[in-house]
């Protein structure tokens, strides 16, 4: 019973319950950080001046003519920094930067008594620059060998033996995109320095422990100095894990110096031209496969864009290298990573944090050589998906490794996609300028920091007199539902309904020395925490409860709200009346809970270990149609099979899986950052920095029919009422609308031919690859011509 | 001077001393009034969706959502403005839940995540559960694609959807008749939207007494004279076209804001700070719409929906085109004259009035003169429109041809902005091409006719080898460029492809094999 993974009878988790926020959220009632300063007098508006180069130096920074501004009350530069010039943990982002390293990068703030007389005189300040030669590309920086951090290597078995001797043996190369976060909140900050003297940060952050450090190295001060509270995100996606820290410090100094409170709040524009993104890759690779199709060894060099500083990019790097294999049996592996140094924003976590990057390597490699194996693309996937008691590159055991079968016939099954290939096959032949294809790709994704100090977490938890309980713990809300899912928790180990577990705003000075709510982990080790409070006070109410039934504590059982015996006849003590008497009895009725994740282990530098608690596994089918004549297309129907454990909430795990499979087939298929990488006046300048020019999903790119099955009887040891993570994986299910678009274009020409596609895959990239297709067919038709006797050849119908 | 007002959720709120260059959506979070949110300020994301109440027809009202980040708020000086806040309560220490039904399904059903979009999507999805045509519609294949793909039905009717979208139009209307679209200018970041769209398609229909739904039958308010200056600019909004024309002629730089959709980008991200902005939405000479027997007259202030309402499929170009214009949110809003004065090459109006053959009706204290819409651009976001002119309607001259089509090329079906925009007019005698207007976007300076494409098919054999010959053409169209939306080579390829398109539109026999 005492288990993590054990639920009592009649528990809260596993009930499908609406977003504990949802009424907030509609009626437009739920704060956020911004929403806040209507509520204070006084408030001062900052506005960055944004630097129009990719890399230059400040020469000169003048801010008199600023001041003269009506409204403006202070120019914040490196001059006023009391403590550390520094927004970074890695130390190498300075808070204002004497060289600006990217197009945009902010070399100082304007505090204004209104946001226009801010902007009016940041326009006003006057900086001379001394541009310097900048890297822009991958191309670029790879050329000029412009890295920074670790270059990992991940190793097992023989590459190059395996190579040689494998039967089938290809290479290629791709470059991929990045993707801008663009939560619909943007950075969001708001400070004061309250009645007792501390700086009260309120901040859009998933990680309010470290704007804590950072606000309090930034003005000099102690951690214990500064308080940080998140009430709600509008959206994090990882770009609040590090970015919000310098944003954070710079209201921090503002309301420091001025007295008085300080709101940032990013524009649309700022924020894209500002924060870091999803990393784009290089990837140049070479695989061996056997006469079946069998992955028999994979040598590559992955090259991510880190931008202009570290920030996350080296953890980003490790995840990528250790989800090449995806789901895959690779024998023998061999991969490099390398960070690039560019001119560009500093890339940092994006959901999946280098999972995506690295998975996409292994799918663009499966779906390229497919057909020159002659097997279908699924079938590929299929033989090579791991067996029980195989363990991935890194040496970690693939426990449940049958899962991924299931999942796979499962959902081969539920989506009835034998019968529907046949469909389309004859769709396809009716049709001269529509393809329609279907691809199955499936998911494995390791779940934990990488860094295993990270793998901590914190709760307190407070039962009043009256038997209401309030709970706090260290993780955020972004919207992912951690919140809802905690009070699920809480209501279940301590056995009362849901309404009465009231849950308090994120704060550091409730919990300290937390970890970002990333990694996915963000119920998995604050439910680990919170249970571990509730437990801790049950146990007390128990031996309370047992004195008054006469029973032994471990017979007390605690359920909607009524706390008995096991016996049928023992009579019930309401859940308050028992919170009375414990208090009476002096016995304490609050709790802070602790937990760590039990047997991670990592070597960074060899890049071996067991850096995961578990895998999380799930697959995908999506079906495309794509029209010849311009390369558009649709998500005609995608179903999904995933593994979340046993549920802690049916409604919002299925709304995670949903949500990331649509923003990842945003990252894969429509958004597009796109760089000025001209040598004109405007090098490094981001094109699309607006809504307008960075198109997210809409209602047009969700599936037309979508079904989302939860993998059943999934027991999960040792994690939360035997639950898994699933705020990252689903975002990896979207390869499925890759790799169907790459089929669908694919069926314009010959079905034998390795087909390329860019990523993003947006009409135009389709249509390339349409017509790259057609060439072939138009090349082969040709060639069937001129032969004497020609070999009777399935000629698609003409595709004008 | 009367005082300046605007009733928001029933209460009505002072509005003096606002800069004509803050918007409605600033104005109601400084009044405390946080729900809609700012999450792009450009009429992109919907994050700031209100509803209005509008004029429709003469004796009634339509509650409207548009971008409350784009309008200034003295436009709204006397009107009604709802928002989420207005819709519905969250239970809480003093009040009791008391939701909307839009709000009930968007609560219940996962339809919010983080949150912040949501509000601007209550407000989207409140204004189509009042629409009044919408209309509960038989269930049966509005939540399934058709199982098996269905040749086309290939009929050479001009306005027919193109090859592929039929099953489309299934699940972009719901079984309760709630046309998706309605959302299309909303955007969220978390839910992947499917369960907003249960959301929307498990609305039922409002209870009489629904005090916002009788609301809709009274007249929505009138315009007030609204004159005020603070923040150093001056707000007018005219009564009479006299008044208009004597303030354009003093102050020929004056910006004018019909639904604010340009005005708004230029003020919130270029930062424009016009010194007088004159509000001409509600007048009456800009908001005619006459069907004529050899023309039609759009006045330049109608909103995009209203001319769409108006015209009920009465020009199928048209009604191809209206739900490719960026998105409801928008159309709501925005004008034909806005659009075409604003001159954009990419703008998506200008393609299709071009094969349409309109002409702009450009008006001043002087009188009125004609110019067919052809003549009207002189260059990038130039016109031959004289200082102290203005658009006043567009004509499109009946007879229309025959075989029309509208193209849009771009990444995103739903709200975007063209690559390349495409209309199409053609008039066959037989089998042969007796008129051909070819209108594109997106390849020059300025929306353009495809001359040359045209020339080449008057008054040949409408025939696959005359098209082939014509397609070529139409590739060497414009003077395309690479940018972010797209390559030259795309731009070029899609001008060749569209003909191609069209070709096969008109052409059912090709589409079976």
């Amino acid at each position: 019973m005492k288990s993590l993974a054990n639920r009592p009878v009649n528990p809260v988790v596993g009930v499908p319950v609406s977003h504990e926020s949802a009424d907030l959220h509609v009626t437009g009632e739920a704060l956020y950080t911004d929403d806040l300063i209507v509520r204070s007098a006084n408030v001062l508006h900052a506005w960055p001046v944004q630097a129009p180069h990719a890399h230059a130096l400040v020469e000169s920074l003048n801010t008199e003519a600023a001041l003269g501004i009506p409204g403006v009350v202070r120019v914040l530069t490196a001059a006023d920094v009391p403590g550390t010039n520094d927004a970074g943990i890695k130390h190498d982002e300075p808070l204002f930067p004497s060289e600006v390293m990217f197009y945009g990068h902010a070399v100082c703030w304007v505090l204004g008594d209104t946001l226009e007389a801010a902007r009016l005189g940041a326009e006003a300040v006057q900086v001379d620059y001394r541009p310097l030669p900048s890297l822009l590309t991958l191309t670029e920086a790879m050329e000029a060998e412009s890295f920074q951090g670790n270059q990992p290597t991940l190793t097992r078995g023989e590459a190059d033996t395996a190579l040689a001797a494998a039967a089938h043996r290809y290479s290629g190369d791709i470059e991929f995109g990045g993707q801008e976060h663009f939560y619909l909140e943007t950075h969001a900050s708001f400070v004061y320095v309250d009645e007792g003297g501390q700086i009260l940060v309120h901040c859009s952050t998933q990680h309010p422990s470290e704007t804590q450090e950072i606000v309090a190295h930034v003005l000099g001060l102690q951690s214990s100095e500064v308080t940080v509270q998140c009430l709600r995100m509008g959206g994090g996606f990882g770009g609040k894990e590090m970015q919000p820290h310098g944003y954070a410090a710079i209201a921090a100094l503002g309301a420091t110096l001025t007295g008085r409170p300080v709101r940032l709040r990013l524009t649309r524009t700022q924020d894209i031209t500002l924060s870091g993104k999803r990393h784009p890759f290089h990837a140049r690779w070479e695989a061996g496969f056997d006469e079946e199709g069998r992955i028999q060894a994979l040598k590559a060099t992955l090259t991510s864009d880190g931008g202009w500083s570290l920030d996350l990019s080296e953890p980003v790097l490790a995840r990528a290298l250790c989800h090449i294999d995806n789901s895959y049996w690779i024998p023998n592996v061999e991969v490099h990573g390398r960070i690039a140094k560019t001119n560009k924003t500093s890339q940092t976590a994006f959901r999946g944090f280098g999972g995506p990057q690295g998975m996409f390597v292994i799918e663009d490699i499966l779906g390229r050589c497919a057909p020159l194996l002659g097997l279908d693309a699924g079938e590929l996937r299929k033989r090579n998906l791991y067996v029980p008691g195989q363990s991935t590159p890194y040496g970690q055991p693939v426990r449940h490794a049958e899962r991924l079968h299931a999942i796979w016939q499962q959902l081969h099954d539920r989506a009835d996609v034998e019968r529907r290939r046949e469909e389309i096959e004859r769709f396809n032949a009716s049709h001269p300028h529509l393809r329609r294809a279907l691809a199955v790709t499936p998911v494995k994704f390791g779940i934990s920091f990488n860094l295993t100090a990270f793998n901590q977490a914190g709760a307190l938890v407070h039962v009043y007199k009256d038997g209401s309980i309030l709970i706090n713990h260290g993780g955020t809300e972004m919207g992912q539902g951690l919140h809802t899912k905690m009070r699920q928790v809480a209501a279940t180990a301590l056995g009362v309904p849901l309404e009465i577990v009231r849950l308090a705003p994120t704060r550091t000075d409730k919990v300290p020395n937390t970890s970002a709510t990333a990694a996915s982990s963000g119920a998995d080790l604050n439910g680990g925490a919170v249970k571990n409070a509730c437990d801790q006070i049950r146990d007390r109410l128990a031996e309370v409860a047992a004195r008054k039934l006469n029973i032994h504590p471990d017979d007390v059982r605690f359920a909607n709200g009524i706390v008995t015996g096991i016996g049928f006849s023992d009579p019930g003590i309401p859940f308050a009346d028992l919170a009375r008497d414990a208090y009476f009895q002096r016995v304490s009725l609050w709790a802070a809970g602790y937990y760590r994740t039990e047997g991670l282990h990592w070597d960074s530098a060899r890049m071996q270990g067991e850096p995961f608690k578990y895998f999380s596994y799930g697959a995908a089918v999506s079906e495309v149609e794509v029209d010849g004549f311009t390369g558009a297309y649709r998500q005609l129907r995608t179903d999904i099979v995933h593994d979340v454990g046993d549920s802690l909430s049916p409604l919002i795990d299925v709304g995670q899986i949903e949500g990331g499979f649509v923003q990842g087939a945003g990252w894969l298929t429509l958004e597009e950052l796109r760089w000025d990488v001209s040598d004109g006046p405007h090098r490094g300048r981001l094109a699309s920095q607006s809504a307008s020019t960075y198109k997210l999903p809409s209602f047009s790119e969700m599936p037309e029919e979508f079904n989302v099955h939860l993998f059943e009887k999934a027991t999960e040891d040792g994690v939360v009422y035997g639950s898994k993570a699933v705020g990252e994986p689903p975002i990896m299910l979207a390869f499925s609308v890759r790799e169907a678009l790459r089929q669908a274009a694919a069926a314009f020409g010959p079905g034998d031919r390795e087909v390329e596609l860019a990523s993003p895959a947006t009409p135009e990239a389709v249509y390339w690859a349409i017509t790259r297709a057609r060439e072939a067919q138009a090349t082969r038709d040709a060639e069937a011509a001129a032969q004497a006797d020609p070999i009777p050849f399935p000629v698609p119908a003409p595709a004008h | 001077m009367e005082r300046i007002q605007v009733t928001v959720n029933g209460q009505v709120r002072s509005c003096d001393g606002v800069s004509p260059h803050t918007n409605l959506l600033d104005w109601l979070r400084d009044e405390g009034l946080t729900g809609s949110k700012e999450g792009c300020a450009e009429g992109e994301c919907g994050a700031c969706a209100v509803m209005v109440s509008r004029p429709d027809g003469s004796d009634g009202s339509r509650w409207t959502s548009v971008n409350a980040c784009l309008p200034p708020a003295l436009v709204f000086d006397g009107q009604e403005v709802v928002t989420a806040e207005g819709l519905g309560t969250a239970p809480g220490a003093c009040a009791v839940r008391k939701l909307h039904p839009v709000q009930q399904e968007m609560a219940e059903r996962g339809g919010s995540q983080c949150g912040y979009c949501t509000p601007g999507f209550v407000c989207s999805m409140a204004a189509e559960y009042y629409r009044p045509e919408r209309t509960t519609k038989a269930s049966s294949n509005a939540n399934s694609r058709a199982a098996d793909g269905e040749a086309p039905d290939g009929s050479a009717q001009t306005g027919t959807s193109v090859v592929g979208e039929e099953h489309a139009t299934d699940h972009e209307t719901g079984p309760n008749g709630f046309d998706l679209h309605a959302l299309s200018g909303n955007l969220c970041r978390c839910t992947g939207y499917r369960p907003i769209r249960d959301a929307a398609y498990a609305l039922s229909t409002p209870e009489g007494t629904d005090p916002l739904l009788r609301r809709q039958d009274s007249p929505a308010p009138l315009a007030r004279p609204t004159n005020s200056t603070a923040g150093g600019a001056r707000f007018v909004r005219p009564q009479t076209m006299d008044e208009l024309f004597g303030l354009l002629e003093n102050t020929p730089e004056a910006k004018l804001v019909s639904g604010g959709t340009d005005l708004g980008v230029e003020i919130n991200l270029r930062h424009s700070r016009p010194s007088l902005v004159l509000a001409i939405d509600r007048l009456e000479p800009l908001r005619v719409l006459t069907v004529g027997a050899d023309r039609i007259d759009i006045g330049a202030a109608l909103t995009l929906s209203e001319v769409e309402r108006g015209l009920d499929g009465r020009v199928p170009l048209l009604n191809q085109l209206f739900p490719q214009f960026a998105s409801r949110l928008i159309r709501n809003a925005a004008s034909f004259g806005g659009n075409l004065a604003t001159g954009s090459p990419i703008g998506d109006s200008a393609p299709a009035l071009l094969a349409l053959n309109a002409s702009v009706l450009l008006a001043s204290g002087n009188g009125e003169r004609e110019i067919p819409l052809s003549e009207y651009y002189t260059g990038y976001r130039q016109s031959v429109r004289k200082p102290g002119e203005l658009l006043r309607a567009v004509r499109i001259p009946l007879p229309l041809a025959g075989q029309t089509a509208f193209y849009k090329i771009a990444k995103r079906r739903f709200d975007d902005i063209s690559s390349v925009a495409v209309g199409f007019a053609l008039q066959l005698d037989g089998d042969t091409v007796s008129s051909v207007r070819i209108g594109v976007g997106g390849v020059a300076a300025t929306p353009i006719r495809a001359l040359r494409t045209e020339q080449a098919l008057l008054n040949q054999p409408w025939t696959y080898e005359l098209l082939a010959d014509a397609a070529a053409i139409m590739a060497t169209e414009g003077t395309p460029i690479d940018d972010l939306r797209a390559s030259a080579r795309y731009r070029s390829a899609m001008l060749e492809q569209s003909m191609l398109r069209f070709y096969a539109q008109t052409q059912p026999a090709t589409l079976e094999v």
